[in-house]
């Protein structure tokens, strides 16, 4: 067997369908043989929280009303057609109607085949999140040198 | 030695290849895996992903219409 390839990608964007893109990347690639890192920052960290609804989580009452807007898995808007929230339910009854996987199940894939989940330090600090408030999955906190020392040697994406 | 069968035929990218290499990864060494799957990117790509990950690809056989066996062992 040849070398581990890998691919590591920044998620940052809290949109559902960007979302998608980054974990339909992720668990293809692991099916295919690939290490995979996922650094999750700003918007992205969403994708991770244990709350996948709406809860104040957070430091102080700003960022917990932050935490509040922004929400977890479940509430994250598309970047198109969001239609007050009423498009990512839109998307899910149009991807489960032809068969493709949901974000969730896609989430739940790659927790199964090992994927490294990683939280960006800097902007856990701003948003008042602790490692606490993410799944368990989420292997470590890190910082842009430590993500560049896991992500070297292979390709990286910014979604 | 088990033989377990998983339909992927109704699946899409990436879960064709994600359902196939969770369910090897349950298998233990030498047991078989038969997929049925769709002609395209499944059958291009299934039996090509299982052979570089070190798994034998024992038979690609036509089942009808679009459908087709693929039979890995572990």
């Amino acid at each position: 067997m040849a070398e581990t390839k890998k691919l590591s990608i920044i998620a940052f964007s809290g949109d559902f369908d960007k979302l998608t893109a980054v974990f339909t990347l992720a668990t293809g690639a692991a099916a295919v043989g690939y290490e995979v890192n996922l650094f999750f920052t700003f918007w992205g960290l969403d994708a991770i929280k244990i709350k996948q609804g709406r809860s104040f989580v957070g430091g102080n009452w700003l960022t917990k009303i932050f935490g509040f807007m922004m929400g977890g898995l479940h509430v994250t808007p598309t970047s198109r057609f969001n239609f007050c929230g009423a498009g990512p339910k839109i998307f899910r009854s149009l991807m489960r109607k032809n068969n493709v996987a949901t974000l969730e199940e896609l989430v739940e894939a790659a927790k199964v085949l090992g994927i490294n989940f990683y939280a960006c330090e800097m902007a856990m600090h701003v948003l008042g999140l602790k490692k606490e408030d993410f799944i368990p999955e989420v292997k470590d906190v890190l910082g842009v040198a430590s993500f560049l020392k896991i992500a070297d040697g292979g390709q990286t994406l910014f979604i | 030695m088990a033989t377990k069968t998983l339909d992927i035929t109704k699946e899409h990218c990436p879960m064709t290849f994600v359902k196939t290499k969770i369910e090897l990864s349950k298998l233990n060494k030498g047991d078989i895996l038969e997929v049925l799957l769709t002609e395209g990117e499944p059958l291009d790509n299934v039996p090509r992903n299982a052979v570089d990950q070190g798994y034998n690809v024992l038979s690609v056989e036509h089942v009808e219409g679009p459908v087709h066996k693929v039979t890995i062992q572990k």
